[in-house]
């Protein structure tokens, strides 16, 4: 194994995937394509959607390639952080809104 | 500290030499990645021949008001290479004499020849059908004597194209200088005012957005649609088409590049995204550029790292249209920066 289990130098491998299993890699990279393409969203919403599902499941090929992808299509850094804050908040809600079950049960035992 | 040319600062990379042999080694030695001649011989296209010459770039002097951080040109307030009057009449003399159909002026910033006004009431009696010049917008602010250069481009019939890396401050600032960002919006509006951009008038404003930093322009068409809608809610500006242009790494872009440990990745990317079909279309085939001193390149990138054209007759005082069809064009690892993705030029995306 080598000295760190992510190099940068991989995402470019990416596509190699498709190498041990041509079937399933070619639809997985079709379908992957036709996500991204411009429809009822731009391709620069979703290129914004990726920037903070990337950050959520905290991915750094993602997160790499989703930063680039987004100063290319002229994303500026307050949309980027904005899209964070989503991911951020969703987050940090999906934990707080737990605090109900906390507080339902706290309830229950209390005398 | 504000930014100088890298002439002014004796800088090894303001050496056109130094530039073709930094991007002759490192990652293109042996072993690394192919050179742009051996990834075009690949495909068969290599050499790369010319098309009939139909846009003759003149680049009338490297003097500018602006020191951009990505300029090719290496130009700014410093540079003194001018073209000459002289020099302008033998350029005359071949737009009488040639099927070339557009004429584009660029520079440094090409309103600072003192003889631009003259140059151009020339070229207009000689008539072509496009007849470019690419304005930098500050300059019109920068002095009172060019203040009314939105009212002489329009009496000439003058297709505007003009640099402005984003539709907000702080992108374009960091690349351009601080202030730019302010004036270039004032100067379009002062365009706007005279009719450029405006349906019907026939006065063309077209823009050119090139990345602010080490990655590629995403789509033409999207971008142009994101400066539009900005353009237009912002500062109620209008204009035609957007132009998508990559960076090329030599001179300022290129020192960029080492300084920030970019240059590698950076020629990477050009080279995993090279498209054999935008080489069909690449500006070099349909264009000579002419220096401020007459001599003639195959693109504005190659005047600044002075690879001449092959041929006998390289000065624009004994042009040979047919010589120069024969040519093989000058290339090198820059130009990579034509041939990424959807392809480059300085009249956009390729493909």
């Amino acid at each position: 194994m080598d000295q760190t289990y992510y190099n940068p130098k991989d995402l470019k491998k990416f596509g190699n995937i498709t190498e041990w299993n041509e079937e399933l890699g070619n639809k997985f990279f079709d379908y992957y394509n036709s996500v991204f393409a411009e429809g009822a969203l731009t391709a620069r919403e979703k290129s914004l959607i990726a920037l903070a599902v990337a950050h959520t499941i905290q991915c750094p090929y993602c997160i790499d390639a989703y930063t680039s992808d987004g100063l290319s299509r002229g994303i500026d850094k307050k949309e980027m952080i904005e899209a964070l804050h989503v991911a951020g908040a969703i987050r940090g809600g999906a934990s707080l809104v737990h605090g109900v079950q906390m507080m339902n049960k706290v309830e229950k035992l209390s005398m | 500290m504000a930014l100088k040319p890298l002439a002014s600062r004796n800088h090894d990379l303001a050496n056109p030499k130094s530039q073709l042999t930094f991007l002759a080694n490192g990652i293109f030695a042996k072993g690394g990645l192919p050179t742009f001649a051996e990834r075009l011989s690949d495909g068969g296209q290599y050499p790369l021949k010319p098309a009939p010459v139909e846009i003759l770039q003149v680049n009338v002097g490297y003097m500018c008001n602006q020191v951009c951080a990505h300029c090719h040109v290496d130009a700014g307030p410093q540079r003194k290479e001018i073209m000459t009057r002289d020099t302008m009449q033998h350029v005359l003399n071949v737009l009488g004499s040639n099927e070339v159909h557009t004429l584009d002026f660029t520079g440094g910033a090409p309103e600072m020849n003192p003889d631009f006004r003259w140059f151009v009431e020339e070229c207009n009696k000689i008539g072509v059908e496009d007849f470019i010049v690419r304005s930098n917008l500050t300059i019109i602010l920068a002095n009172e004597k060019y203040h009314d250069l939105p009212e002489f481009f329009r009496d000439h019939a003058i297709h505007v194209v003009s640099s402005l890396p984003f539709y907000r401050r702080e992108r374009t600032d960091k690349q351009r200088g601080d202030g730019v960002f302010d004036k270039s919006i004032k100067a379009l509006q002062m365009l706007n005012e005279v009719g450029y951009g405006v349906e019907g008038t026939g006065l063309k404003l077209d823009l050119v957005y090139n990345p602010a930093g080490a990655f590629l322009p995403a789509s033409q068409a999207g971008l142009e649609a994101e400066f539009k809608n900005n353009l237009l809610h912002d500062f109620g500006i209008r204009f035609n088409s957007l132009f998508t242009i990559a960076n090329l790494p030599i001179s300022r872009f290129l020192e960029y590049l080492v300084n920030t440990d970019n240059y590698e990745d950076y020629m990477d990317l050009l080279v995993s995204a090279f498209n054999p079909a935008a080489v069909n279309n690449v500006m070099c085939r349909n264009t000579i550029s002419v220096g401020y001193d007459g001599y003639l390149y195959d693109c504005d990138f190659n005047q600044m790292l002075q690879l001449k054209v092959n041929a006998r007759k390289q000065h624009i005082s004994e042009f040979d249209s047919t010589e120069l069809a024969a040519r093989n064009i000058a290339v090198s690892q820059h130009c990579y920066g034509c041939t990424a993705g959807a392809g480059s030029s300085c009249q956009g995306s390729l493909t």
